[in-house]
This record gives structure tokens, sequence and C-alpha cells, in this order.
């Protein structure tokens, strides 16, 4: 699965960060970025969590 | 699974219930009851942008055709749930018998009001777009302001007052405001902030009356004083929205009280959102939050569950929340813990982090003006970090960023920001 961030509804708020770090990092300039853009199997969940509670709706799953 | 799911309360849980039962695969019937008239709208923003003078519109979530043909709801709406009996599988709304295969509950929380003043024009609660409209014109027509209650919904009334240079008073009756929410401490430096940009606080003064000839004219309090007022705006708190279930046989104690998986322990009744006071397994306590995030995030969790009891998952979080206050914005997340704050970057009066400990863990996390940290102290809390983890991360933190808590300002408005999708 691949992750697409929405760049346009994406504020940096790192919701996403704190459920799945590592995969969603908000950087020194509150921009958030991808550290991977295919999800390795095993964060599967987690990413999903993460694209569920991110308040914009942001982000999305692709396979 | 087929059959029919009603969801009650169409707000922001309720709205995230039918769309994650759809998300789901879920074919069946949905029935969206609520008791205003309104389409789901979005609160936050009633006490922040939508009391300006420019007149925001409405912050409705989603059309009524997306609801109604593309998630294929269909809505009861003005139409007050007055009974439930779990018994029949049967919710009674508006007159209607409605029987359910699977039920949430997310009828949330209603303003508290301050006794006797019912039927006194210009003296308001702030939980429905009617309220904020209503509150928007008395401040269009430059009222002198009074709210009663420095909590996090009066302290953004307050700040959007004197944004239009009115007079403002806040009245609080405990010596510090939010110190349930954010601990003594914090709950001073957040007054601050008022006093900093003008809005009078006054801590400890309860109010005994309030008077007017048919419209409210001024505000006596306890201390003596009497502070004249053309608006007054009650903001001291909620009540979880439970009255038409009394009887129903659900477990009520301060909400409704659910299960780590929002589950009531009645057969297909999961509640979801401001009402339900469910356990919560990140600080192992039962809890009820009055937060967007979880209500949000509830929502969807109690429609995938009622949906599917056998495969129910549980609901863990760390609470988070934010708030507008002059410009600036706090932002909270976890727990107040009360065994120690510190604060580990900025200071009082100005941006600043805090942490909070209970034991040893690292529990809570308050940041003013620094939008771009407090999401790692949550996933932080979220895995469990013991204090001196979290210190170490701040100590990391400011090193990183010599001490500059600009680093991350800028682009990351956070949530006060989101758009509304159309
Ligand atoms: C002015 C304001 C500002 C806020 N600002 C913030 C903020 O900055 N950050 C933050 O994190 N949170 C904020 N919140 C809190 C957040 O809005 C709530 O947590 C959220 O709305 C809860 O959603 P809910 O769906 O559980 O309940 P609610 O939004 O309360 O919705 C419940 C719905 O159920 C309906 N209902 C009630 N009883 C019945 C019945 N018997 N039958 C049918 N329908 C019924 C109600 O009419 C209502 O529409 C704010 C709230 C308000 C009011
Ligand atoms: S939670 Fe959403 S808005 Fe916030 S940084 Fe992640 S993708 Fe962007």
């Amino acid at each position: 699965m691949r992750i697409i961030v929405d760049r346009t509804r994406c504020t940096g708020l790192g919701m996403c960060e704190s459920v799945a770090p590592g995969v969603f990092e908000v950087n020194d300039d509150g921009e958030m970025e991808l550290r991977t853009a295919t999800v390795p199997g095993e964060r599967l969940a987690e990413v999903e969590q993460a694209v569920a509670c991110c308040p914009n709706e942001a982000l999305r799953l692709a396979p | 699974m087929t059959g029919h799911l009603v969801v009650v309360g169409a707000s922001l849980a309720g709205l995230r219930a039918v769309e994650a039962a759809r998300r789901t695969g879920f074919t069946g019937r949905i029935t969206l009851i609520g008791a205003e008239e309104h389409l789901p709208y979005d609160r936050p923003p009633l006490s922040k942008a939508f009391l300006d003078p420019a007149g925001a519109p409405v912050p409705t979530f989603r059309r009524e055709n997306v609801l109604q043909n593309e998630l294929g709801v269909r809505l009861l709406l003005g139409a007050p749930a007055t009974h439930l009996d779990p018994g029949r599988r049967v919710v009674v709304a508006g007159g209607r018998n409605v029987p359910y295969d699977a039920l949430v509950i997310a009828t949330g929380a209603y303003a508290r009001e301050l006794p006797g003043t019912r039927g006194l024009a210009g003296v308001h609660t702030l939980r429905t777009v009617d309220d904020a409209v209503a509150i928007r014109e008395a401040l269009d027509s430059g009222a002198r302001t009074v709210v009663v209650g420095a909590g996090f919904i009066g302290s953004e009334v307050a700040a959007a007052a004197r944004r239009r240079g009115l007079d403002v008073v806040v009245v609080e009756a405990s010596p510090t405001p939010l110190s349930g929410a954010v601990g003594e401490r914090m709950g001073e430096v957040c007054a601050a902030l008022h006093r900093r940009h003008g809005t009078e606080v006054r801590c400890g003064a309860g109010v005994t009356g309030i008077e007017g000839a048919g419209r409210v004219g001024r505000v006596l309090l306890s201390d003596g004083t009497t502070l004249p007022a053309d608006l007054v705006v009650v903001g001291i708190g909620a009540v979880p929205a439970t009255g038409w279930l009394q009887g129903s046989g659900l477990t009520l104690d301060g909400g409704v009280v659910c299960d780590e998986t929002l589950f009531t322990g009645v057969d297909g009744v999961y509640a979801a959102g401001d009402v339900a006071r469910w356990h919560n397994p990140m600080f192992d306590r039962p809890m009820r939050l009055e937060h967007w995030t979880s209500a949000a995030e509830q929502g969807a969790v109690a429609a995938r569950n009622a949906l599917a009891p056998e495969t129910a998952a549980p609901y863990s979080t760390v609470p988070y929340f934010w708030s507008d206050w002059y410009g600036g914005r706090i932002q909270f997340a976890g727990i107040a813990g009360e065994d120690e704050v510190r604060v580990v970057e900025g200071e009082a009066g100005g941006r600043l982090v805090a942490l909070y400990r209970e034991g040893d863990r690292l529990v809570g996390a308050l940041t003013v003006d620094a939008p771009a940290r407090v999401m790692k102290y949550r996933g932080l809390i979220t895995r469990g970090a013991s204090w001196s983890e979290g210190l170490a991360f701040a100590a990391e933190r400011r090193r990183r960023t010599s001490g500059d808590l600009d680093a991350g300002v800028g682009t990351d408005a956070g949530a006060g920001k989101r758009r509304m999708p159309a």
C-alpha cells in the first residue's frame, strides 16, 4: 500500500505522526513529511489508524 | 452484515459512525436521528471564527445530497429521541418507533445553564449554531459582555469580543480557571493570557444574580460587585445528554457507561462521543471526554463494533484538544497528571511546552503557541514513555532548535484551519 497526502488539506498538525511515528514526521518547518512512501506490512494497522485519525482527511491509502 | 443501523445524535460522532459503517462495506439500512433541524455541523468554529463580524457560514460537514444519496442515510432531523426499549430493539424519536438491529448512541452533551436565567434575553450558553448566531448578533451590536466561566469555550468568546474591541469581563467561581483541565499552575498561565489582552478576569467570584427587565442589564457577584452587561455568555460546562435513556436499562453514571469497546452491556447498543463514559485502556480508567478528536474516532469505532460485535476492537487514546485565544493556540495531549508539571521549553507568559508527570510516567503535554510540538509528545505518551524519556526528548528538541519555538510554526496551524469538506 502507498500513502497519498493531499497537500491542499494537510496543515501539519501531526496527529498522524503521533499514531505512526517514523512513517509520518512533522519537520522543524511544520511540514509533514513521509518517511516512507510504501507501507511496510507490519505497520499497516498503525498507518490505517493514522489515516483515519487525520482531522483534515488529508491521507489516503492506495494499492 | 445487513439489517438496520440506527444512530441517535446527528453531529460529529454520529456522522463518523455512518461514514465508517459504509466504509466497512455495510449495505443495510442506516437511519440518523437528530434533535436539531440542522444537518450535522462542526462545533469548534462556533466559538472561534464564526463569532467574527464577517459572519462565517454554518460549518456543515456534508451536504444533504451526499448524506442521503452517496451514503444512503435516512435522515430524521428535528426528531429528538425520547425513549429506548432495548428488549424490543426500538428507539422512539419524534413520536415514531424506529426499530434497529444495531444502535449507536451519540447524543453528545448540552450546555449547563445558570439557574433562573431562562427567558431573560441576552443570556446565552454556546453549544449550537443557533446559540452562536444569537451571540454573534449581540457582539455585532457592540454589547458589553460578561462571560460566566473561564473554561475553554468562555475564554474563546472573551477573545472574540476583544478582537472587536469590546469590553469584556470573565467571571470564574473557582480560584484558578481550567485547573481541572490543565492543572492549577498552567490554569494560571492561561488566565494571564486574558489579562495580557485586556480582558478582565475575576476569579473566586460567584454570580449571585443576573438582573434586567426582560433583558439582561447587569450581573451581580458574590463580592458585591455589579457588572453592567448587554450580553452574558454562560460557559460553565456541559452535561451528557442521557435524559432520554432513563429507564432503558443502560448504566448511566456521568454519561453512558461503556466498556473499552464502547459497548454499553446491552445487546447491540454502543455509545460514542461526548455522551460516552468508556474505559480507556491507555490510562486504565473510565473517561468521558468533550474533545473533537475522540468524538470523531469513537463514532467510527462504535459503528464498526456495533456491526461486528464478535470482533469488537477497543478504543484506546491519548486525549487531545486545542483552543484558540487571541490569535494563539493552546494544545493539550494526555491528562493533567498531578505529581509534577514542568515547563521544558519557553516560559510562562509566552510560548511554552509543559509536561505532566504521574508516578514515573509522562502523561500529559501542554503547549502554548508551539503547534509543531504537541503531537510529538502525544506520540511519546501513547508509547508509554517514562518521565525521564520525556525530559530527554525535550532536551533534544531544545538542542536542535536552539530553544526557538518558532521552528515549526508557519505552515502548522493545526486543526483550527481544518478545511470543511463540501
Ligand atoms: C462552542 C464549542 C467549541 C468547541 N471547541 C473545541 C475545540 O476547540 N477543540 C476540541 O477538541 N473540542 C471542541 N469542542 C468540543 C467538540 O465540539 C465536541 O467534543 C464534539 O462536538 C462532540 O461531538 P458529539 O457528536 O459527541 O456530540 P455533539 O456535538 O454534542 O452532538 C450531539 C448531537 O445529538 C443531538 N441530540 C441530543 N439529544 C438527542 C436526542 N435525544 N435525540 C436526538 N438527537 C439528540 C444534539 O442535538 C447534537 O446535535 C467545542 C464544543 C463547542 C460547543
Ligand atoms: S494528521 Fe493530517 S493534517 Fe495533520 S499532519 Fe498528518 S496528514 Fe497532515
